[in-house]
């Protein structure tokens, strides 16, 4: 019985022990480290950091091992504690045209300035499970060569030379930038703060809507313009500074989709974009993340609002695991006080009913109950 | 990449930082000046699950200081494994008193009742809530049942309640029954059974509600009207039970059904464990039988299973015409 009478304190110890015990496993197998998790689970460790909306590894990596390898339970320990820290100030836009870049491919032309890098990708891989990974095989160093000095400008900047594309989307000049996780979501939002929305919602639904769109449900005709992964500056102002301080780096994924737009009543005929931008690698979720953005532009672009993807308050308000996750799962708290209210008034309506429909049946029921 | 994962864990004094208070009591003090009013607030991340009383641990977090003596309750009782759990937390990050007696604690985290004791002038009530919109299953857009608030535009709800009556011969909502705060704003209990309801009205008590997940802030100051909708000629009326409680024999308390074995054996209980065991303990206390009167156990001493709240009709709703009665 869960709902223990007294002793409810030592049966939520014993359980924590046992998951301790559970989460250690068979003790002849060495225990994971940090660094191996940091190392070698690396896009979990990303995912984690991306959706958990703190850029560390090592932190990231101890959720994962103290969450057995949950992801939505580690991205909701890194966000319990990344709520407890001091907010020392913002950093400036990071410029991922001055990106140190590790992939970066483009679908749109079939060779562009700064060249297509396929980079650390699966594509291509032919999805065969590997025997001699699990063997434990040497893996051989792979080619290198020199950085070179060439630009690799962004193609939405490309498009834009022609003026096929939309202009970025400017904020007033005194806009100053949102911040979900010190102000409550107020509807409907402006862009900057669904973007922030969006690059730490779930990894999953973000990919079902978008992939939503694909299939018709508010469909946007998209092009991957490009996706790049790297790594990107950060730098602060400091009041006392005449120059911005550089912090250290970052490594991000960026996607800029390119959606043919037939123009409306708000906007002339062009490409528009959609937006996506996560912490780490993850393209998948950059791409989603993008999709949606653009989807959720309906109403800026004077479209018809006809699909769950386009929809602000929908998308939104349930694109949070941690808070999806929390508000399913209470469901396995005891309700029964609210329960036993149900039961009498079902109990009650039931027997009126059963009076009505079948007055002899209800009383042989009444007479063998007394 | 240079945190040392040991070093991770300090905290402030009940856990939040002292912005944060702040931001929470600047959101608390707003929902007190305007009762009922449901106050965006940004809540953050706990150390527990959303939907599994963040909201009522954030407002609780923001109040309490060393002196407080503090009792958490689940379902009524204070042994449920959620009220143990939130208990203990605020027993390590807070180290303050704790308590299960109803009367010695200035603070009182509920989720889903109000104790059967009556509260008294200084005590706090923090309520954990899930949805805190009353109209939300009737509108699900946030930004329409906003508009709806502000424009006082409580139709649909009064619809719905008469809907209930005329498929089904009465209103069928058990728990989260809407009331009607200061003669303004519809609000949403908490999934508290309609049998608390009366407890709300005028309570000497200060009741607070925090909604972690929904962000959102609400409050009724002490000695606050808070009245159940209903209609003249169906009043609103709390639960009753056939039986007294079976093992302390209390009457017009809320219980609960616990089954004895697989053939459809049952006993009913108090639901308020602190309650029960107060009167199995002290059956000469002043708690015997003195808390007999009144339906859902609220200060108004009328007999049971008459209104216990001044009916306030829908059509045509006259302002005030609640208070009148009274």
């Amino acid at each position: 019985m869960y709902v223990a009478v007294k002793g409810g304190e030592a049966a939520i110890a014993n359980a924590h022990s046992l998951l301790a015990d559970r989460r250690r496993g068979d003790r002849s197998v060495p225990a994971l480290r940090l660094d191996q998790i940091v190392e070698q689970l690396a896009l979990g460790v990303d995912r984690v950091m991306s959706e958990g909306s703190l850029y560390d590894r090592e932190l990231a990596a101890l959720a994962i091992a103290q969450a057995r390898g949950d992801l939505i339970e580690a991205i909701f320990l890194v966000r319990a504690y990344r709520t407890t820290l001091p907010r020392f100030g913002y950093t400036k836009p990071i410029d991922t045209d001055n990106m140190l870049v590790e992939r970066r491919v483009s679908a749109t032309y079939k060779d562009l300035p700064g060249g297509q890098l396929l980079g650390p990708t699966f594509d291509y891989t032919h999805r065969l499970l590997d025997p001699e990974l699990a063997a434990g095989g040497d893996v051989a160093e792979p080619l290198q060569r020199e950085t070179e000095a060439q630009a690799m400008p962004r193609v939405s900047a490309i498009l834009a030379r022609e003026g096929l594309i939309e202009p970025d989307g400017e904020m007033p000049q005194d806009h100053i930038p949102g911040d979900i996780t010190r102000e409550p979501l107020e509807f409907p939002m402006a862009r900057d703060i669904r973007l922030q929305a969006l690059s730490r919602g779930d990894e999953g639904f973000l990919l079902a809507l978008g992939y939503s769109t694909q299939r018709g449900y508010a469909r946007n005709h998209p092009f991957v313009g490009e996706i790049r992964i790297g790594e990107v500056e950060l730098e602060l102002d400091v009041p006392e500074l005449p120059f911005a301080v550089p912090l250290g780096t970052v490594r991000v994924t960026e996607c800029q989709m390119v959606n043919q737009f037939k123009g409306s009543a708000k906007a002339p005929p062009q490409f528009t974009r959609g937006y996506g931008l996560v912490f780490g690698q993850s393209e998948r979720k950059a791409m989603a993340m993008a999709l949606c953005d653009r989807a959720l532009r309906a109403t800026e672009l004077g479209e018809d609002v006809t699909a769950a993807a386009q929809d602000e308050e929908f998308v939104i308000s349930h694109s949070d695991n941690v808070q999806a996750t929390g508000f399913v799962e209470h469901l396995k708290l005891p309700h029964y006080v609210d329960f036993q209210a149900e039961l009498d008034l079902v109990r009650r309506m039931r027997a009126e009913y059963d009076a009505r429909e079948n007055p002899v049946k209800a009383e042989e029921k009444r007479e063998a109950a007394e | 990449m240079t945190a040392q994962p040991k070093d991770i864990a300090t905290y402030n004094f009940a856990y939040l930082d002292e912005q944060t208070k702040r931001m929470i009591r600047r959101a608390i003090l707003k929902g007190i000046a305007i009762p009922g009013y449901q106050v965006p607030f940004a809540s953050r991340e706990m150390p527990m699950p959303y939907g599994w009383g963040t909201g009522g641990v954030q407002v609780t977090a923001s109040i309490i200081g060393p002196g407080d003596v503090l009792k958490v309750i689940d379902q009524g009782a204070d042994d449920t494994t959620n009220a143990v759990s939130i208990r203990a937390f605020f027993k390590k990050v807070a180290n303050v008193a704790v308590t299960t007696d109803t009367a010695s604690a200035t603070i009182i985290q509920t989720r889903h009742r109000i104790p059967e004791h009556p509260l008294t002038a200084g005590q706090v009530l923090v309520y954990q809530v899930p949805i805190p919109e009353p109209l939300r299953f009737l509108e699900p857009r946030e930004t329409e049942t906003r508009k709806m608030h502000a424009l006082e535009e409580y139709g649909l709800m009064h619809v719905k309640l008469y809907e209930d009556i005329a498929k089904h011969g009465r209103i069928a909502t058990t728990y989260a029954y809407p009331v009607k705060v200061e003669g303004r704003y519809v609000m949403d209990p908490s999934p508290t059974p309609k049998f608390d309801n009366p407890k709300m009205h005028r309570s000497p008590a200060l009741q607070l509600f925090g909604a972690g997940r929904e962000k959102r802030i609400y409050a009724v100051p002490p000695f606050t009207e808070v009245v159940s909708l209903d209609f003249e000629d169906h009043p609103f009326e709390v639960q009753t039970f056939d039986q007294p409680c079976a093992l302390c024999a209390a009457e017009n308390v809320y219980l609960d059904e616990v089954i004895l074995d697989d053939h459809g054996g049952h006993m009913f209980v108090c639901s308020d464990t602190d309650h029960c065991e107060k009167r199995r303990n002290a059956p000469t206390s002043p708690l015997w039988g003195g808390r007999a009167e009144g339906a859902g156990g609220g200060l108004d001493q009328s007999t049971p299973h008459s209104t216990p709240t001044p009916a306030l009709r829908a059509d045509p709703p006259h302002k005030g015409e609640g208070k009148e009665k009274q």
